[in-house]
């Protein structure tokens, strides 16, 4: 039922996009996410998908095409990096506003300037609120079985939202790793046939798109079930969820909780920086500090009260950002986590740092020295510097 | 200042045999000629897209600008207009100028802003390792077509012609004395001068023999004919294997140039103000 390859994280995305099979795919290459693009041209090229595969102009065309072709009616996927992304943003709130539940993959790669093509998560961050889903992935595996799992929860009748899965940059995108794939036909019949509501192409049946509507029409009602779909995008993601785990054996849920149950001090993290803390918790368990950790992996829409139902007895939490927050009150995950604790009446200490923007390497020495810091403010009571630096050179 | 003077400690990173090198090696004489007997380049800013042919900024010692994928061409405009004083060069890709930002390329040409424009055409998208381009033959089996391009290229020369670009050119990478032929008459003619240069991308297209095989320099040719010169940039359709390909000025034809006082092409702000005045005066 399926099989154990050594694969980058890029390759195991193409493998999930071959056995998924989707009617269009646009696309346009950049680094970290090139990969993906060639090996799908590849597939279509030996005939062994039937996708109707556009290499476009550009991101924006590219996008474009995926909201035309799944308004058609069709299963659309489209994948990209960075300023691709950024060229895109202009289409993105189409997407999620014509409900086109298209799936994306972003490699997570930093935006310029100046130009860098390593990993940060400045590109999606920036996208957040768009309207899209977004979810998370700590390595190869992670990134192949979510983005399975994405095509059922965008098309979930209720929720007909688009989504996008990420991953980090060279660090999973390049790095060969140990990854289970499922069989085409498994996946095939797990993620099943699209059915649109209102296709372009059922010709007996005439509707049109993204008309005006007035200061008197729907807009506000429109956006308000907007909201509530991205919200039953979380009872439909631990679904799907339940339902991947029979044909996988992984089951996930909102985010991971490591070592969480009796933590004292926990760092709550995205992507691959989470594979580093797990072995800093490991060690830090050995010597007797209960240390523990959160991963998220469904960040839009956001499990507020779950997260903090996690992070209740904790004496002190570190919040990490890979990208720059540009406000003094940090950065996009830590401003999350502290009105979820607010709206929750929940008051722990917290502490955000920001780490590895362009790059920049983790080490466990890094994460190390924020549960000793977690450790001294739990002692104190007192956080010194709410927003931190992680790995600057001085 | 000497054409090895312009040079910088960037390290090279261009394949071995990469028809960027000749790009250089012009520009470079080129703008050692310009500065003599002037104090130095500080004048001269160097606009550069993103791609292989980008680099080309980290190894000429003047000012440079790197863009983003896609917008060197109105980060050239937006520094000439704000700064007319500037000699702007703007040098780009295939990738850069004719698929990601094609529409600034029209505007620029539509708008004659007086900037030197060179597309390195090796017609693949170098980068990023050899995906197909605007510029790529049908059939081109390149990494995101590896069946073959269905789709036929376009002719920038003749896009640029159309779109009113007063000075259009094509260079070839191998051939380093008609390149600074090109470069200074581009340099000096004042206007969108638009240069399509057959850079040879020796590791994913390799056209060397072919080009070197098919061009030739434009002879008995008027370059103030824009008839003449669109059916000249026409000889050659980027597609097919057999036709000539014809090196040099296609055309050069004198008009205003957009960032000059606009009065001078008819828009006369005080006047309007002082007309607009004398109605509003009327309701006092
Ligand atoms: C918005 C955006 N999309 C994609 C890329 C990735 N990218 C970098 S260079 C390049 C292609 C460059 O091709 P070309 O302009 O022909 O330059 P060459 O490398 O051939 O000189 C691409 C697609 C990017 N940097 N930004
Ligand atoms: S890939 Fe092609 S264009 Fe880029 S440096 Fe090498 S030969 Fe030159
Ligand atoms: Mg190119």
């Amino acid at each position: 039922m399926s099989t154990v390859k050594a694969i980058t994280g890029d390759v195991a995305v193409a493998e999930a996009m071959r056995s998924i099979e989707p009617d269009v795919v646009g696309v346009y290459p950049i680094t970290p996410q090139t990969i993906i693009v060639e090996a799908y041209a590849e597939y279509v090229a030996r005939g062994e998908v039937q996708t109707e595969f556009v290499p476009a102009e550009s991101e924006h065309s590219a996008i474009s095409i995926c909201v035309g072709a799944a308004a058609a009616g069709a299963r659309t996927m489209t994948c990209t990096s960075s300023q691709g992304l950024a060229l895109m943003w202009e289409v993105l709130p189409i997407a999620s506003g014509m409900r086109l539940p298209i799936v994306m993959f972003d490699v997570n790669r930093a935006i310029s300037a100046p130009i860098n093509i390593h990993c940060d998560h400045s590109d999606t961050m920036g996208a957040r609120d768009t309207g899209w889903l977004q979810i998370y992935s700590e390595n190869a595996q992670e990134a192949y079985d979510n983005f399975i799992q994405a095509v059922r929860i965008a098309e979930h009748p209720d929720v007909q939202l688009p989504t996008m899965v990420m991953m980090d940059g060279f660090v999973i995108s390049h790095a060969i790793q140990r990854v289970e794939v499922l069989d085409d036909a498994v996946v095939k019949k797990f993620v099943g046939e699209r059915k649109a509501d209102y296709p372009l192409l059922d010709i007996d049946n005439p509707v049109t798109w993204g008309s005006f509507d007035g200061l008197g029409g729907w807009f506000m009602e429109f956006k308000k079930d907007q909201m509530q779909a991205i919200e039953n995008a979380k009872q439909v993601s631990l679904d799907v969820a339940k339902e991947y785990a029979k044909i996988s054996g992984r089951e996930y849920g909102l985010f991971e909780s490591y070592k969480m149950d009796d933590a004292d001090y926990a760092i709550i993290v995205i992507n691959s920086t989470a594979g580093t803390a797990k072995t800093v918790v490991d060690t830090l368990r050995e010597k007797g500090v209960k240390a523990g950790l959160i991963k998220i992996r469904m960040y839009r829409p956001f499990p507020a009260s779950e997260i903090v139902a996690a992070l209740n007895n904790c004496k002190a939490v570190a919040v990490m950002d890979r990208v720059p927050g540009y406000v003094d009150i940090g950065g996009p995950l830590f401003e999350d986590v502290q009105v979820a604790c607010y709206q929750e009446g929940v008051n722990i200490p917290l502490v955000n740092y920001i780490y590895g923007l362009g790059g920049r390497d983790i080490l466990t020495s890094h994460i190390e020295s924020v549960y000793s810091d977690l450790e001294t403010i739990a002692k104190t009571g007192k956080v010194a510097s709410p927003v931190n630096y992680l790995g600057i050179k001085e | 200042m000497i054409g090895k003077e312009l040079g910088t400690n960037a390290p090279n990173t261009w394949c071995p045999g990469c028809g960027n090198f000749s790009i250089l090696n012009a520009m470079k004489a080129v703008l050692a000629e310009l500065s003599e007997g002037a104090p130095d380049l500080a004048r001269t800013v160097l606009v550069a897209g993103i791609g292989c042919h980008g680099k080309i900024a980290d190894y000429i010692n003047v000012n440079s600008f790197y863009s983003i994928h896609g917008r060197a061409t109105p980060a050239a405009e937006g520094i000439k207009i704000g700064d007319p004083g500037l000699r702007v060069i703007c040098h780009s890709g295939d990738g850069d100028a004719y698929g990601e930002g094609l529409e600034h390329l029209i505007f620029a040409a539509k708008r004659n802003v007086d900037m030197t424009m060179i597309v390195h055409d090796n017609r693949v998208y170098g980068l990023t390792t050899g995906q197909y381009t605007p510029t790529s033959p049908l059939g081109f089996k390149g990494r995101s077509t590896p069946a073959g391009s269905i789709e036929s290229p376009i002719n920038p020369l003749a896009l640029m012609l159309t779109s009113g670009a007063t000075f259009v050119a094509r260079g070839y990478s191998h051939g380093i004395e008609n390149l600074k032929d090109i470069f200074r008459a581009a340099i000096a003619h004042p206007g969108f001068s638009f240069i399509d240069i057959l850079q040879v991308c020796v590791t994913f297209f390799n056209q060397y023999e072919d080009y070197t095989a098919r061009t030739y320099a434009l002879e008995n040719h008027d370059a103030s004919d824009f008839d003449a010169a669109v059916k000249r940039a026409r000889e050659w359709d980027y597609n097919s294997t057999d036709a000539r390909i014809p090196l040099g000025v296609f055309y050069r034809h004198d008009a205003p140039v957009f960032e000059v006082n606009p009065a001078d092409v008819g828009h006369k702000p005080a006047e309007t103000r002082a007309e607009l005045d004398k109605l509003l005066a009327q309701y006092r």
